[in-house]
């Protein structure tokens, strides 16, 4: 536990005590104050749904989704590796899984400090509507319970791709791709008209797009948290594997 | 097993994608000694440390540290080392202290211990002074020593430096050397080099890779021993040449010579001896019963560097 919390906040350091981190945060806050820009605009009409669902519907979500966690997690694994610092690392009585956990945790923490002025934007909308129901605490939970969610299983992804090579670049690009294709999937199966066919049933399951919708509307989906958090841990046990792997290449 | 053995290596092999890094090696090292792995680049150095340091796993092989598995009991093992890459990796972006002070946590020290020791590295290495400067504005002395810093930070019973003296100048070289010898003793030492008068200063013994395989394993005294046995006599004479050649080639003693002209009028004669015999007091004897003025009179002594050449390189030596 010590040597994990160690380890965390060496990981939190690297990221709040660089520009790097600092560009992250102000790229995601610009799209996010872009998105609120829009949502107060389809504030002008009464609408039925809630500032969460309105939010959702920009495309702001799903590019800071995916354009931000590939950049976070790129550096995790390659830099060290590049660097050098991993071999003296792995070389101190740490335990493979520790290091993953802790490189993991310091990215999720950081990403969720990333995501924090959302929680403002949208209650200052509710302020200025002086309208209680435009914004349920128990919607803003979920939307925050969806965004966890996805951003575990992109960023344990990420992960994975910064343990395989020694190049942050080769890490975001190959983070980015596969953010980009389940992305293109999701769409995929939103567009698609409900079929019986497998295919079209496989497609439904790994409908992100509706799942993320359906967070962003309140409803918890059982079904959405076991898909993504199993996904989460199907990743991180990947990238545990590789950091392994130095043992009996 | 014996207690005192803090290394032994039997038969290790590494193979990196088949082909051979280390192939069959062998060897011990007893508490407290300070060995050097010597080699060319790619002779395997690097990846015998590295399996030694857990970070690596064999191919095939034993190894132990202090009597335990560094493949089975790694845990343990990494605990007794301090192992310093070659290169010597660090973070940057960290201070001095901030830095020995993430290190000593992670190696498992208490918050209490870990400020304690690293206070007693800091001063030991010569750090006090930068402590709160950051690693990446060093010069690449004090890298150095914030590296060896680190190594130590754990009072570890094994100390594994991989090119400890690489890129530094002279002086700088110097201060690390003291400290490594400094360390023999109280901790066992392991240090790869390819500069040889580093392992003739410092090391007890010395293991000669080359190839992924040892070639000799020795101490320095006794590799320069089994050299001196054939170390020339160089002698710089003013007389003619014919009458130099034909001197030597009576001279029973003398299995080789070489005449060559030197500055001036005197000529430079190279002498090899049968069995090791020191000719020089015979040659002085003779210059003066025949009146030659004689300028100079030395036996070579080999250094490391001789020997290094000699085995590492045998084939194109002799051809």
């Amino acid at each position: 536990m010590l040597v994990f919390r160690t380890l965390v906040r060496r990981e939190l350091a690297g990221f709040f005590l660089s520009l790097g981190g600092y560009i992250i945060i102000a790229a995601a806050l610009f799209l996010m104050g872009y998105s609120f820009i829009v949502i107060l605009a389809k504030l002008q009409k009464p609408t039925p749904m809630p500032i969460t669902e309105l939010f959702y519907i920009t495309p702001f979500f799903w590019l800071i989704l995916l354009l931000t966690t590939p950049v976070i997690t790129m550096r995790l694994f390659a830099q060290e590796k590049f660097t050098g610092t991993f071999e003296t690392l792995m070389t101190t009585p740490v335990s493979d899984g520790q290091v993953v956990a802790a490189k993991f945790t310091a990215a999720l923490l950081f990403y969720l400090v990333m995501w924090l002025p959302l929680l403002g934007c949208l209650l200052v909308v509710r302020h200025q509507t002086n309208d209680p129901s435009a914004l349920d605490a128990g919607v803003a939970a979920s939307t925050f319970l969806g965004i966890l969610l996805y951003g575990g299983m992109f960023l344990s992804w990420g992960c994975c791709a910064s343990a395989l090579t020694r190049s942050q670049a080769v890490a975001a690009m190959i983070s980015l791709g596969f953010g980009a294709s389940v992305f293109l999937l999701g769409y995929l199966a939103s567009q698609l008209p409900a079929q019986e066919d497998w295919q079209t049933q496989v497609l439904g399951s790994l409908a992100l797009f509706e799942q993320m919708h359906d967070f962003a509307r309140g409803i918890v989906d059982t079904r959405a948290v076991v898909l993504l958090a199993s996904a989460t841990f199907l990743f991180l046990f990947l990238t545990l594997r590789v950091v392994e792997s130095r043992r009996w290449k | 097993m014996s207690d005192d053995l803090m290394i032994e290596v039997a038969n290790l092999t590494k193979r990196y994608a088949g082909n051979p890094a280390v192939s069959d090696i062998s060897f011990s090292v007893r508490r407290g000694e300070i060995v050097g792995l010597l080699g060319p680049n790619g002779a395997g150095k690097s990846t015998t440390m590295r399996i030694l340091a857990c970070y690596l796993a064999a191919t095939s092989g034993t190894v132990r540290v202090a009597g335990l598995d560094v493949f089975a009991q790694s845990d343990e093992v990494r605990r007794r080392i301090g192992y310093m890459p070659e290169n010597n990796p660090l973070h940057y972006d960290m201070r001095v202290r901030e830095y020995l002070k993430f290190r000593a946590r992670l190696k498992g020290l208490s918050r209490k211990h870990s400020r304690a020791r690293v206070d007693v590295v800091m001063e030991q290495c010569g750090l006090t002074e930068v402590s709160r400067r950051m690693i990446g504005q060093l010069s690449k002395g004090f890298r150095q020593r914030v590296g060896l810093a680190d190594a130590l930070v754990h009072e570890p019973e094994l100390i594994i430096l991989d090119e400890p003296t690489i890129g530094l100048d002279p002086n700088q070289i110097r201060v690390v050397r003291q400290l490594i010898k400094g360390l023999g003793g109280a901790h066992t030492v392991l240090i790869s080099t390819h500069i040889l008068p580093e392992a003739e200063m410092t090391c007890h013994r010395v293991v000669i890779m080359y190839d992924g395989r040892i070639l000799v394993a020795d101490t320095p005294g006794n590799l320069q021993k089994l050299m001196s046995s054939r170390s020339q006599v160089i002698a710089e004479i003013a007389a003619a040449p014919e009458e130099l050649r034909e001197c030597w080639a009576q001279m029973a003693e003398v299995e080789q010579f070489d005449v060559s002209p030197a500055e001036g009028e005197y000529f430079r004669c190279a002498l090899t001896p049968r069995d090791g015999v020191d000719l020089r007091p015979q040659i002085f004897a003779l210059a003066r019963e025949r009146g030659w003025p004689l300028r100079e009179l030395t036996r070579s002594r080999h250094s490391l560097e001789d020997i290094y050449v000699r085995v590492t390189r045998p084939e194109e030596e002799e051809g």
